[in-house]
């Protein structure tokens, strides 16, 4: 059997020491510390840098996540972020030369009150003066595009209607991460795993290296990407983040054929499902109440979100549980994300994406990097400034972004 | 999921109960005297330990109280109970993380040594705190 096997392929990136010092360090190995780095090298020349990562490339978040991408936010800063992030994923396979199968087969968001109509109705509005694709669906318009929905009179919460947005969707997370690991580690960037980041060395407020599991490491800057765990960063350069970390749950069903065309999402009955590439339902729903660093949460979160998946879709009735995971997301009281300085001098951060910043990845990356090189942030990233809980410009896309992933 | 001794009631599952978040938080003395900073402390930054966490729940579907609870956010493992209003409990040096039993029955209340400064008040009678047992996750 063994000499059938087909070649092992060339590995994707390199596996180096540490050097003693680096322009700038980050911290965090998923999916935004990743397109941090790649967007550092290639927007702004910056390739003696390193992504230090505490266990595997993208074993956190990057790996756990449900893949929905879709920029119909409501307010006018995050339809900027998301909808830049969203032109990105267009283009980003031919520009990385990879395909990561980013499939744009719509996302839909479920209507099931008179208030989720309104609320709806007035986000669509919203997103179209922004330029993102928005459409409002009646129920029979519902069911023609997703045919296997039950939008039936006789369910606790009756279907009235969903958003929909067709350039929104999936693509695959591993392979998102794989390839910009690839063209960072291309670009001369030097990407460090089992790397653990316990602590920073600082001249006065300014932060002049970090101290790792591999040793301590002298950097110009240090850029956080920690997702659930910014705060415990943070609280070792000497600062505090309104972060709370959560479990967040997701589950996926072993492989059928092909049933499910869409994305949908549907706040109010409290799941999101997708068909996998490969054919698993992949299904989600809010996070576990309590705080939680643990990769794990209650199972009753689980089976709350399959009864209401199986209310939506009675076809997914005989369909078992395959496996189910969770991650650890940082959310915000706003439900934005946080990017760009920090208190201490020549550290910048990246957080608070919460249950929602897969889709943002390109963005993340983008703006963060710029906020990096130039010490200041992307006008798309400005108003995501650590600031805004003093000053009171909250953004706060808490409904108002329908089920926040 | 967690199993929850509620001081009134109980061990009973997590289900019956709600999250309140960071406890020993208090409302500003000097409201008017706050900074914009000091605000946005009170308003939005709660500590987001990894580990021992001090934290309050509400056995909402149950006697309705509000208690106090010490869990270690990384193993979910419940630490201590304790009413609302007394002070975080220390744990002995010898005994960490252990201030009490919870019986394994569902509606028994609970039984056991009671860490040195876990204060038994408004909560209820003679139990004053109880812990679910190790590893409460179900
Ligand atoms: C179950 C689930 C479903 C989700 N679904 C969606 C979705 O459908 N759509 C969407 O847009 N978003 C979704 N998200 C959110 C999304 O996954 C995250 O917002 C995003 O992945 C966070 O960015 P990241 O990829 O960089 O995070 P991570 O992949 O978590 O990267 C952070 C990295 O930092 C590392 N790290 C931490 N501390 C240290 C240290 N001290 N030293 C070195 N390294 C350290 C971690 O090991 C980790 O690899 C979901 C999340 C979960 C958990």
């Amino acid at each position: 059997m063994a000499e059938k096997l087909p070649e092992h392929p060339d590995f994707l990136w390199h596996n180096p020491d540490p050097k003693p010092s680096y322009d700038a360090i980050i911290v965090g190995g998923g999916g935004h510390g990743l397109a941090t780095a790649y967007f550092l090298a290639k927007n702004h020349g910056m390739t003696n840098i390193a992504v230090l990562e505490k266990g595997w490339l993208a074993g956190g978040n990057m790996a756990r996540n449900t893949t929905i991408i879709r920029s119909n936010y409501l307010w006018d800063e995050s339809a900027a972020m998301y909808e830049h992030a969203l032109k990105l994923w267009e283009t980003l396979p031919e520009e990385l030369e990879y395909d990561f199968l980013f499939s744009q087969r719509g996302v839909m968001n479920l209507a099931h009150t008179l208030g989720d109509v309104r609320e709806s109705m007035r986000r669509v509005g919203a997103n179209q003066l922004n330029g993102v694709d928005a459409e409002w669906l009646d129920p029979k318009q519902v069911k023609e595009l997703c045919p296997i929905l039950n939008i039936s009179d006789n369910i606790r919460y009756p279907v009235m209607g969903a958003t929909y947005q067709p350039r929104a969707g999936i693509a695959k997370h591993d392979h998102v991460a794989w390839a910009f690991a690839r063209k960072c580690d291309e670009l001369g960037v030097d990407i460090i795993q089992n790397c653990e980041v316990t602590g920073f060395v600082k001249d006065g407020n300014r932060v002049t290296g970090v101290k790792t599991t591999r040793g301590t490491i002298n950097t110009e800057k240090v850029g956080l990407c920690a997702a659930g765990h910014s705060s415990v960063l943070a609280e070792m350069a000497g600062f505090r983040l309104p972060i709370q970390s959560h479990p967040l749950q997701a589950l996926v069903s072993e492989l059928h054929e092909p049933v499910h065309p869409t994305v949908v999402m549907s706040n109010h009955v409290h799941v999101y499902v997708s068909q996998a590439h490969k054919g698993e339902l992949v299904m989600g729903a809010g996070v576990d109440s309590y705080n939680g660093y643990g990769q794990r949460g209650s199972f009753h979160v689980i089976e709350h979100q399959m009864a209401a998946a199986v209310e939506l879709f009675p076809i997914f009735a005989r369909a078992h549980v395959l496996r189910t995971w969770g991650g650890v997301v940082d959310t915000t009281l706003d439900a934005s994300p946080i990017v760009g300085t920090t208190p201490v001098e020549n550290m910048f951060v990246n957080c608070g994406w919460g249950t929602g910043g897969f889709k943002g990845t390109p963005s993340a990356g983008y703006t963060f990097a710029h906020t990096i090189a130039t010490g200041t942030p992307h006008e798309l990233n400005a108003p995501f400034a650590l600031e805004r809980f003093e000053t009171g410009a909250l953004i706060d896309e808490h409904g108002a972004a329908a089920v926040a992933h | 999921m967690l199993l929850i001794s509620c001081p009134n009631c109980g061990s009973r599952d997590e289900t019956e109960f709600h999250y309140g978040g960071q406890a020993h938080v208090p409302y500003p003395e000097n409201p008017d005297e706050l900074t914009d900073r000091q605000w946005a402390e009170f308003l939005f930054y709660r500590d987001n330990t990894k580990g021992s966490f001090a934290e309050r729940w509400l056995h909402s579907t149950g006697c309705r109280q509000w208690f106090n609870m010490l869990r270690d956010t990384v193993t979910y493992d419940i630490q201590a109970i304790y009413p609302m209003g007394a002070p975080r409990p220390v744990p002995d040096a010898g005994e960490p993380a252990d201030f009490g039993t919870a019986s394994l029955a569902p509606d028994s209340t609970t039984t056991g040594t009671t860490g040195p400064s876990v204060a038994s008040t408004d909560l209820g009678p003679a139990e004053p705190a109880a812990t679910a047992p190790k590893g409460a996750m179900k």
